[in-house]
Protein backbone atom coordinates (compact mmCIF):
# COMPACT_ATOMS: atom_id res chain seq x y z
CA UNK A 1 0.00 0.00 0.00
CA UNK A 2 0.88 3.46 -1.03
CA UNK A 3 0.31 6.21 1.98
CA UNK A 4 0.03 9.65 -0.13
CA UNK A 5 0.73 11.92 2.56
CA UNK A 6 -2.50 14.32 2.84
CA UNK A 7 -1.32 17.54 5.09
CA UNK A 8 -3.87 20.01 3.36
CA UNK A 9 -1.70 21.38 0.38
CA UNK A 10 -2.12 21.15 -3.27
CA UNK A 11 -4.18 18.48 -5.78
CA UNK A 12 -3.76 15.29 -4.48
CA UNK A 13 -6.58 13.82 -6.13
CA UNK A 14 -4.88 13.55 -9.24
CA UNK A 15 -2.14 11.66 -8.25
CA UNK A 16 -4.84 9.00 -6.39
CA UNK A 17 -7.04 9.18 -9.67
CA UNK A 18 -4.20 7.61 -11.81
CA UNK A 19 -2.85 5.32 -8.85
CA UNK A 20 -6.65 3.96 -8.75
CA UNK A 21 -6.50 3.58 -12.66
CA UNK A 22 -3.38 1.66 -12.06
CA UNK A 23 -4.91 -0.63 -9.53
CA UNK A 24 -2.37 0.18 -7.44
CA UNK A 25 -3.26 0.05 -3.42
CA UNK A 26 -2.98 3.64 -1.92
CA UNK A 27 -4.65 5.32 0.62
CA UNK A 28 -5.38 9.07 1.93
CA UNK A 29 -3.57 9.69 5.06
CA UNK A 30 -1.36 12.01 7.98
CA UNK A 31 -1.54 9.26 10.43
CA UNK A 32 1.58 8.34 11.67
CA UNK A 33 0.63 4.58 12.19
CA UNK A 34 -0.72 4.35 8.61
CA UNK A 35 2.47 5.86 7.04
CA UNK A 36 4.78 3.75 9.29
CA UNK A 37 2.63 0.66 8.41
CA UNK A 38 2.71 1.34 4.45
CA UNK A 39 5.10 -0.25 1.91
CA UNK A 40 5.70 3.48 0.33
CA UNK A 41 5.34 6.71 0.35
CA UNK A 42 4.22 9.39 -1.73
CA UNK A 43 4.41 13.14 -1.01
CA UNK A 44 2.48 15.80 -3.31
CA UNK A 45 2.88 19.30 -3.50
CA UNK A 46 1.71 22.15 -5.06
CA UNK A 47 1.95 26.09 -3.41
CA UNK A 48 4.46 27.64 -1.49
CA UNK A 49 7.42 25.64 0.08
CA UNK A 50 7.20 27.32 3.76
CA UNK A 51 3.93 27.02 3.92
CA UNK A 52 3.82 23.71 2.83
CA UNK A 53 6.24 22.60 5.22
CA UNK A 54 4.55 24.10 8.14
CA UNK A 55 1.24 22.28 7.23
CA UNK A 56 3.64 19.15 7.78
CA UNK A 57 4.98 20.27 10.98
CA UNK A 58 1.32 21.18 12.47
CA UNK A 59 0.41 17.60 11.62
CA UNK A 60 3.57 16.21 13.70
CA UNK A 61 4.70 14.63 10.15
CA UNK A 62 8.09 15.66 9.52
CA UNK A 63 10.14 13.45 11.96
CA UNK A 64 8.15 10.12 10.49
CA UNK A 65 8.89 11.34 7.03
CA UNK A 66 12.67 11.55 7.44
CA UNK A 67 12.99 8.30 9.29
CA UNK A 68 10.25 6.18 6.79
CA UNK A 69 12.60 7.63 3.80
CA UNK A 70 15.64 5.70 5.11
CA UNK A 71 13.35 2.48 5.10
CA UNK A 72 11.07 2.57 2.22
CA UNK A 73 10.69 3.89 -1.35
CA UNK A 74 9.53 7.70 -0.95
CA UNK A 75 8.53 9.63 -4.04
CA UNK A 76 7.51 13.31 -3.65
CA UNK A 77 6.35 15.04 -6.69
CA UNK A 78 6.53 18.56 -7.39
CA UNK A 79 6.65 20.84 -4.31
CA UNK A 80 7.22 17.56 -2.98
CA UNK A 81 10.49 16.92 -4.43
CA UNK A 82 11.54 20.01 -3.62
CA UNK A 83 10.58 19.59 0.04
CA UNK A 84 13.28 16.30 0.02
CA UNK A 85 16.25 19.00 -0.19
CA UNK A 86 17.78 20.57 2.49
CA UNK A 87 16.69 24.27 1.99
CA UNK A 88 14.65 26.97 0.13
CA UNK A 89 14.60 30.31 -0.42
CA UNK A 90 11.01 30.93 -1.91
CA UNK A 91 9.74 33.91 -0.63
CA UNK A 92 12.02 33.36 2.52
CA UNK A 93 14.96 30.53 3.99
CA UNK A 94 12.96 27.64 5.19
CA UNK A 95 14.61 24.53 5.96
CA UNK A 96 13.66 20.95 3.92
CA UNK A 97 13.37 17.52 5.16
CA UNK A 98 17.19 17.65 3.80
CA UNK A 99 17.31 14.07 2.58
CA UNK A 100 18.96 14.73 -0.19
CA UNK A 101 21.47 17.67 -0.07
CA UNK A 102 20.61 20.66 -2.12
CA UNK A 103 18.95 23.95 -2.51
CA UNK A 104 15.35 25.39 -4.13
CA UNK A 105 15.80 29.08 -5.92
CA UNK A 106 13.78 30.71 -8.65
CA UNK A 107 14.15 29.33 -12.40
CA UNK A 108 16.92 31.48 -13.25
CA UNK A 109 16.12 32.08 -16.84
CA UNK A 110 15.64 35.77 -17.44
CA UNK A 111 14.26 35.38 -20.92
CA UNK A 112 11.84 32.80 -20.66
CA UNK A 113 8.16 32.24 -19.47
CA UNK A 114 7.76 31.71 -15.67
CA UNK A 115 6.24 29.48 -14.60
CA UNK A 116 8.09 26.43 -16.60
CA UNK A 117 4.73 25.33 -17.46
CA UNK A 118 4.41 22.67 -20.10
CA UNK A 119 6.11 19.19 -21.84
CA UNK A 120 9.96 19.21 -21.55
CA UNK A 121 11.72 16.30 -22.48
CA UNK A 122 13.78 14.53 -19.83
CA UNK A 123 17.61 14.02 -21.01
CA UNK A 124 18.82 11.09 -18.46
CA UNK A 125 22.23 11.81 -16.49
CA UNK A 126 22.24 8.71 -14.19
CA UNK A 127 20.14 5.24 -14.51
CA UNK A 128 17.68 5.44 -12.48
CA UNK A 129 14.65 2.57 -11.74
CA UNK A 130 11.64 4.76 -12.20
CA UNK A 131 13.53 5.56 -15.57
CA UNK A 132 12.89 2.08 -16.78
CA UNK A 133 10.63 1.01 -19.63
CA UNK A 134 10.29 4.57 -20.95
CA UNK A 135 10.59 5.73 -25.24
CA UNK A 136 13.60 7.25 -26.14
CA UNK A 137 11.77 10.62 -25.93
CA UNK A 138 10.04 11.04 -22.88
CA UNK A 139 7.81 13.94 -22.46
CA UNK A 140 6.57 15.15 -19.19
CA UNK A 141 3.98 17.69 -18.09
CA UNK A 142 5.77 20.17 -15.86
CA UNK A 143 4.42 23.65 -13.70
CA UNK A 144 6.83 25.56 -11.37
CA UNK A 145 8.52 28.32 -10.70
CA UNK A 146 11.05 27.21 -8.33
CA UNK A 147 13.99 24.34 -9.33
CA UNK A 148 15.75 22.07 -7.16
CA UNK A 149 19.60 22.65 -7.25
CA UNK A 150 21.43 19.10 -5.88
CA UNK A 151 24.57 19.59 -4.20
CA UNK A 152 26.40 15.92 -5.83
CA UNK A 153 25.73 15.38 -9.30
CA UNK A 154 25.17 11.71 -8.83
CA UNK A 155 22.20 12.80 -7.36
CA UNK A 156 20.62 13.91 -10.34
CA UNK A 157 18.58 11.10 -12.46
CA UNK A 158 17.29 13.45 -14.89
CA UNK A 159 16.66 16.72 -16.07
CA UNK A 160 15.18 19.11 -18.69
CA UNK A 161 16.43 22.17 -20.73
CA UNK A 162 15.03 25.54 -19.71
CA UNK A 163 17.33 28.56 -20.48
CA UNK A 164 19.50 25.80 -18.38
CA UNK A 165 19.46 22.05 -16.83
CA UNK A 166 16.63 22.20 -15.01
CA UNK A 167 16.65 19.05 -12.64
CA UNK A 168 13.40 16.73 -13.39
CA UNK A 169 13.78 13.44 -11.41
CA UNK A 170 16.62 13.56 -8.27
CA UNK A 171 17.08 10.25 -6.03
CA UNK A 172 19.45 9.77 -2.73
CA UNK A 173 20.36 6.19 -4.30
CA UNK A 174 18.47 4.79 -2.25
CA UNK A 175 15.08 5.00 -0.95
CA UNK A 176 13.93 8.72 -1.90
CA UNK A 177 13.01 10.05 -5.17
CA UNK A 178 11.80 12.92 -6.33
CA UNK A 179 10.27 14.44 -9.62
CA UNK A 180 9.73 18.11 -10.27
CA UNK A 181 7.25 16.96 -13.11
CA UNK A 182 3.64 15.59 -12.43
CA UNK A 183 3.40 11.58 -13.42
CA UNK A 184 0.06 11.69 -12.68
CA UNK A 185 -0.37 14.55 -15.78
CA UNK A 186 2.16 12.96 -17.52
CA UNK A 187 0.06 10.83 -20.12
CA UNK A 188 1.49 7.35 -20.81
CA UNK A 189 5.03 8.15 -19.99
CA UNK A 190 3.94 9.47 -16.03
CA UNK A 191 1.62 6.33 -16.02
CA UNK A 192 4.97 4.31 -16.37
CA UNK A 193 6.76 6.34 -13.45
CA UNK A 194 4.10 5.20 -11.36
CA UNK A 195 4.17 1.82 -12.50
CA UNK A 196 7.87 1.44 -11.87
CA UNK A 197 7.73 3.31 -8.26
CA UNK A 198 4.53 0.79 -7.29
CA UNK A 199 6.98 -1.93 -8.26
CA UNK A 200 10.33 -1.21 -6.59
CA UNK B 1 13.05 22.78 -24.67
CA UNK B 2 9.17 23.05 -23.79
CA UNK B 3 6.91 21.62 -26.81
CA UNK B 4 4.49 23.03 -28.61
CA UNK B 5 1.13 22.20 -27.69
CA UNK B 6 -2.22 20.92 -29.58
CA UNK B 7 -5.26 21.36 -27.84
CA UNK B 8 -8.42 19.87 -28.60
CA UNK B 9 -11.15 21.76 -27.25
CA UNK B 10 -14.91 19.53 -26.85
CA UNK B 11 -17.67 22.07 -26.70
CA UNK B 12 -20.49 20.35 -24.35
CA UNK B 13 -24.07 21.87 -23.65
CA UNK B 14 -25.56 19.36 -21.07
CA UNK B 15 -22.95 16.70 -20.26
CA UNK B 16 -23.00 16.27 -23.95
CA UNK B 17 -20.41 16.58 -26.95
CA UNK B 18 -22.47 19.38 -29.26
CA UNK B 19 -22.42 17.98 -32.56
CA UNK B 20 -22.31 14.74 -31.91
CA UNK B 21 -18.78 13.58 -32.26
CA UNK B 22 -18.91 9.92 -33.31
CA UNK B 23 -15.27 8.36 -33.18
CA UNK B 24 -14.53 4.67 -33.83
CA UNK B 25 -14.81 2.19 -31.43
CA UNK B 26 -17.13 4.91 -29.11
CA UNK B 27 -20.74 3.74 -28.44
CA UNK B 28 -21.73 6.51 -26.27
CA UNK B 29 -22.30 9.13 -28.81
CA UNK B 30 -21.04 12.73 -27.63
CA UNK B 31 -20.03 11.49 -24.39
CA UNK B 32 -17.40 13.86 -23.47
CA UNK B 33 -15.15 11.10 -21.52
CA UNK B 34 -15.17 8.94 -24.25
CA UNK B 35 -14.34 11.56 -26.87
CA UNK B 36 -11.52 13.15 -24.23
CA UNK B 37 -9.61 9.92 -23.63
CA UNK B 38 -9.84 9.25 -27.43
CA UNK B 39 -7.96 12.99 -27.85
CA UNK B 40 -6.02 11.46 -25.00
CA UNK B 41 -5.02 8.47 -27.10
CA UNK B 42 -4.04 10.54 -30.09
CA UNK B 43 -1.67 12.39 -28.40
CA UNK B 44 -3.58 15.94 -27.13
CA UNK B 45 -1.73 17.22 -24.74
CA UNK B 46 -4.23 18.79 -22.80
CA UNK B 47 -8.02 19.18 -23.16
CA UNK B 48 -10.43 22.12 -22.88
CA UNK B 49 -14.03 21.26 -22.06
CA UNK B 50 -16.22 24.60 -22.89
CA UNK B 51 -19.65 24.38 -21.06
CA UNK B 52 -22.20 25.70 -22.94
CA UNK B 53 -24.97 24.53 -21.04
CA UNK B 54 -26.60 28.00 -20.11
CA UNK B 55 -28.97 26.62 -16.92
CA UNK B 56 -27.05 27.00 -13.19
CA UNK B 57 -27.96 23.24 -12.64
CA UNK B 58 -26.24 22.40 -15.50
CA UNK B 59 -22.87 23.12 -14.18
CA UNK B 60 -22.93 19.98 -11.79
CA UNK B 61 -22.89 18.05 -15.07
CA UNK B 62 -19.58 19.43 -16.10
CA UNK B 63 -18.58 19.12 -13.08
CA UNK B 64 -19.34 15.10 -13.55
CA UNK B 65 -18.10 15.29 -16.90
CA UNK B 66 -14.56 16.51 -15.48
CA UNK B 67 -14.43 14.47 -12.17
CA UNK B 68 -14.97 11.17 -14.72
CA UNK B 69 -12.34 12.23 -17.02
CA UNK B 70 -9.92 12.99 -14.56
CA UNK B 71 -10.18 9.38 -13.56
CA UNK B 72 -9.32 8.04 -16.64
CA UNK B 73 -7.13 10.65 -19.06
CA UNK B 74 -3.41 11.92 -17.80
CA UNK B 75 -3.01 15.14 -19.24
CA UNK B 76 -3.85 18.99 -18.38
CA UNK B 77 -7.50 19.08 -18.33
CA UNK B 78 -9.18 22.71 -18.68
CA UNK B 79 -12.25 23.94 -17.94
CA UNK B 80 -14.50 27.11 -19.16
CA UNK B 81 -17.25 28.30 -19.66
CA UNK B 82 -20.00 30.11 -17.05
CA UNK B 83 -16.89 30.10 -14.40
CA UNK B 84 -18.21 33.21 -12.47
CA UNK B 85 -16.98 33.47 -9.15
CA UNK B 86 -14.13 32.35 -6.88
CA UNK B 87 -15.95 29.71 -5.68
CA UNK B 88 -16.87 28.52 -9.52
CA UNK B 89 -12.84 28.21 -10.14
CA UNK B 90 -12.81 26.08 -6.59
CA UNK B 91 -15.16 23.61 -7.21
CA UNK B 92 -13.96 23.08 -11.27
CA UNK B 93 -10.70 22.20 -10.02
CA UNK B 94 -11.71 20.24 -7.25
CA UNK B 95 -13.67 18.28 -9.68
CA UNK B 96 -9.69 17.71 -11.25
CA UNK B 97 -9.44 20.52 -13.44
CA UNK B 98 -5.81 21.24 -13.88
CA UNK B 99 -6.67 24.92 -15.02
CA UNK B 100 -10.19 26.84 -15.34
CA UNK B 101 -10.51 29.23 -18.59
CA UNK B 102 -12.84 32.82 -17.93
CA UNK B 103 -13.67 34.71 -20.42
CA UNK B 104 -16.50 37.06 -20.81
CA UNK B 105 -16.94 36.70 -16.37
CA UNK B 106 -13.10 38.43 -16.35
CA UNK B 107 -14.01 41.45 -18.43
CA UNK B 108 -17.02 42.38 -16.38
CA UNK B 109 -15.27 41.63 -13.27
CA UNK B 110 -11.07 41.24 -14.02
CA UNK B 111 -10.80 40.64 -10.29
CA UNK B 112 -12.16 37.82 -10.79
CA UNK B 113 -8.59 36.96 -12.63
CA UNK B 114 -6.62 38.43 -9.22
CA UNK B 115 -8.66 36.75 -6.84
CA UNK B 116 -8.35 33.14 -9.13
CA UNK B 117 -4.42 33.70 -9.63
CA UNK B 118 -4.01 34.76 -5.95
CA UNK B 119 -5.57 31.94 -4.46
CA UNK B 120 -5.04 29.08 -6.53
CA UNK B 121 -2.09 30.38 -8.79
CA UNK B 122 -1.28 31.98 -12.14
CA UNK B 123 -1.45 28.38 -13.48
CA UNK B 124 -4.75 27.51 -12.69
CA UNK B 125 -6.33 30.74 -14.89
CA UNK B 126 -5.96 30.98 -18.35
CA UNK B 127 -8.48 34.26 -20.12
CA UNK B 128 -10.12 33.37 -22.93
CA UNK B 129 -10.74 36.35 -25.10
CA UNK B 130 -12.85 36.70 -28.33
CA UNK B 131 -11.60 39.48 -30.34
CA UNK B 132 -12.40 40.91 -33.60
CA UNK B 133 -10.37 43.98 -36.23
CA UNK B 134 -12.13 47.10 -36.19
CA UNK B 135 -12.04 49.60 -39.18
CA UNK B 136 -9.67 51.84 -37.61
CA UNK B 137 -7.10 48.99 -37.54
CA UNK B 138 -6.68 47.24 -34.12
CA UNK B 139 -8.66 44.81 -32.20
CA UNK B 140 -11.50 45.00 -29.58
CA UNK B 141 -12.62 42.12 -27.60
CA UNK B 142 -16.43 40.79 -27.50
CA UNK B 143 -18.21 39.28 -24.92
CA UNK B 144 -21.12 36.98 -24.81
CA UNK B 145 -19.88 34.36 -27.55
CA UNK B 146 -18.89 36.99 -29.50
CA UNK B 147 -21.76 39.13 -29.41
CA UNK B 148 -20.86 41.88 -27.81
CA UNK B 149 -18.48 44.55 -28.57
CA UNK B 150 -16.80 45.81 -25.37
CA UNK B 151 -14.93 48.32 -27.17
CA UNK B 152 -12.08 47.57 -25.26
CA UNK B 153 -8.67 47.57 -27.22
CA UNK B 154 -6.94 44.10 -27.07
CA UNK B 155 -3.45 44.82 -26.45
CA UNK B 156 -4.68 47.02 -23.43
CA UNK B 157 -6.40 43.80 -22.53
CA UNK B 158 -4.02 41.58 -22.39
CA UNK B 159 -1.33 43.62 -21.04
CA UNK B 160 -3.95 44.45 -18.00
CA UNK B 161 -4.62 40.24 -17.90
CA UNK B 162 -1.01 39.72 -17.75
CA UNK B 163 -0.62 42.43 -14.64
CA UNK B 164 -3.62 40.90 -12.61
CA UNK B 165 -1.84 37.29 -12.52
CA UNK B 166 -3.30 34.78 -15.58
CA UNK B 167 -0.85 32.17 -16.19
CA UNK B 168 -2.32 32.13 -19.65
CA UNK B 169 -4.20 33.33 -22.60
CA UNK B 170 -6.46 31.80 -25.25
CA UNK B 171 -7.00 34.19 -28.25
CA UNK B 172 -9.78 33.50 -30.41
CA UNK B 173 -10.32 35.44 -33.45
CA UNK B 174 -14.11 36.09 -34.55
CA UNK B 175 -12.67 37.11 -37.86
CA UNK B 176 -10.89 33.62 -39.04
CA UNK B 177 -12.79 31.32 -36.16
CA UNK B 178 -14.78 28.99 -38.44
CA UNK B 179 -13.85 30.44 -41.72
CA UNK B 180 -10.86 27.66 -42.22
CA UNK B 181 -8.20 29.69 -43.67
CA UNK B 182 -5.89 29.45 -40.62
CA UNK B 183 -5.23 31.13 -37.42
CA UNK B 184 -5.25 34.55 -37.34
CA UNK B 185 -1.22 35.94 -37.53
CA UNK B 186 -1.31 39.26 -37.10
CA UNK B 187 -3.76 39.28 -34.29
CA UNK B 188 -1.86 36.61 -33.04
CA UNK B 189 1.60 38.12 -33.32
CA UNK B 190 1.04 41.47 -31.86
CA UNK B 191 -0.52 39.85 -28.67
CA UNK B 192 2.58 37.22 -28.43
CA UNK B 193 4.98 40.37 -28.34
CA UNK B 194 2.52 42.20 -25.97
CA UNK B 195 2.90 39.72 -23.05
CA UNK B 196 5.33 37.34 -21.80
CA UNK B 197 2.58 34.87 -20.95
CA UNK B 198 1.82 31.83 -23.34
CA UNK B 199 -0.91 32.52 -25.50
CA UNK B 200 -2.76 29.84 -27.06
CA UNK B 201 -4.14 30.18 -30.58
CA UNK B 202 -7.75 29.72 -31.36
CA UNK B 203 -9.65 29.85 -34.54
CA UNK B 204 -9.31 29.39 -38.43
CA UNK B 205 -7.47 26.08 -38.63
CA UNK B 206 -9.04 24.34 -41.18
CA UNK B 207 -6.46 22.15 -42.83
CA UNK B 208 -2.75 20.56 -41.83
CA UNK B 209 -0.50 23.09 -42.17
CA UNK B 210 -2.55 26.05 -40.58
CA UNK B 211 -1.24 24.82 -37.00
CA UNK B 212 2.68 24.72 -38.13
CA UNK B 213 2.14 27.32 -39.65
CA UNK B 214 1.18 29.52 -36.25
CA UNK B 215 3.96 28.11 -34.87
CA UNK B 216 6.82 29.05 -37.54
CA UNK B 217 5.07 32.57 -37.95
CA UNK B 218 5.00 33.46 -34.19
CA UNK B 219 6.04 32.34 -30.95
CA UNK B 220 2.87 30.87 -29.75
CA UNK B 221 2.49 27.96 -26.98
CA UNK B 222 0.01 26.53 -28.43
CA UNK B 223 -2.82 25.81 -31.08
CA UNK B 224 -6.34 25.30 -30.09
CA UNK B 225 -9.29 23.29 -32.41
CA UNK B 226 -12.61 21.89 -32.06
CA UNK B 227 -14.73 21.24 -35.03
CA UNK B 228 -11.73 20.24 -36.86
CA UNK B 229 -10.82 17.00 -34.62
CA UNK B 230 -14.71 16.94 -34.22
CA UNK B 231 -15.20 15.97 -37.12
CA UNK B 232 -12.29 13.72 -37.64
CA UNK B 233 -11.14 15.40 -40.65
CA UNK B 234 -7.85 15.58 -38.71
CA UNK B 235 -6.21 13.82 -35.99
CA UNK B 236 -3.89 15.67 -33.15
CA UNK B 237 -1.56 12.93 -34.47
CA UNK B 238 -1.51 13.78 -37.73
CA UNK B 239 -1.35 17.29 -37.48
CA UNK B 240 1.68 16.75 -34.62
CA UNK B 241 3.66 14.85 -37.54
CA UNK B 242 3.13 17.51 -39.66
CA UNK B 243 4.71 19.82 -37.23
CA UNK B 244 7.88 17.37 -36.16
CA UNK B 245 8.75 17.20 -39.94
CA UNK B 246 9.22 20.84 -39.93
CA UNK B 247 11.15 20.64 -37.36
CA UNK B 248 8.92 22.01 -34.78
CA UNK B 249 9.28 20.58 -31.27
CA UNK B 250 6.20 18.36 -29.89
CA UNK B 251 5.59 16.19 -27.57
CA UNK B 252 5.62 12.16 -28.84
Amino acid sequence: MIAIIDYGAGNIFSVRNALNYLEIENQLTDDISVIEKADKILLPGVGAFPSAMKMLGNKNLIPVLKEQAQKKPFLGICLGMQMLLSKSYEFEECDGLNLISGTVDRIPAEDLIIPHMGWNKLEIQNDCPLLKNLPDDAYVYFVHSYMATCQDEKNLSAWVEYGGKVPALITDNKYVFGAQFHPEKSGEVGLQILRNFANL
Amino acid sequence: MLAKRIIPCLDVRNGKVVKGVNFQGIKEVGDPVACAAEYNRQGADEIVFYDITASHEGRGVMLDVVRETAKRVFVPLTVGGGIKTVDDIRDTLRAGADKVSVNSQAVQNPQLIRDGADIFGSQCICVGIDAKKTKAGNWTVFINGGRIDMELDLLDWVKQIEQLGAGEICLNSIDTDGVKKGFDLPMLKAVVDAVKIPVIASGGAGKLGHFAEAFQKTDCSAALAASLFHFKELTVGEVKADCRIKNIIVRT
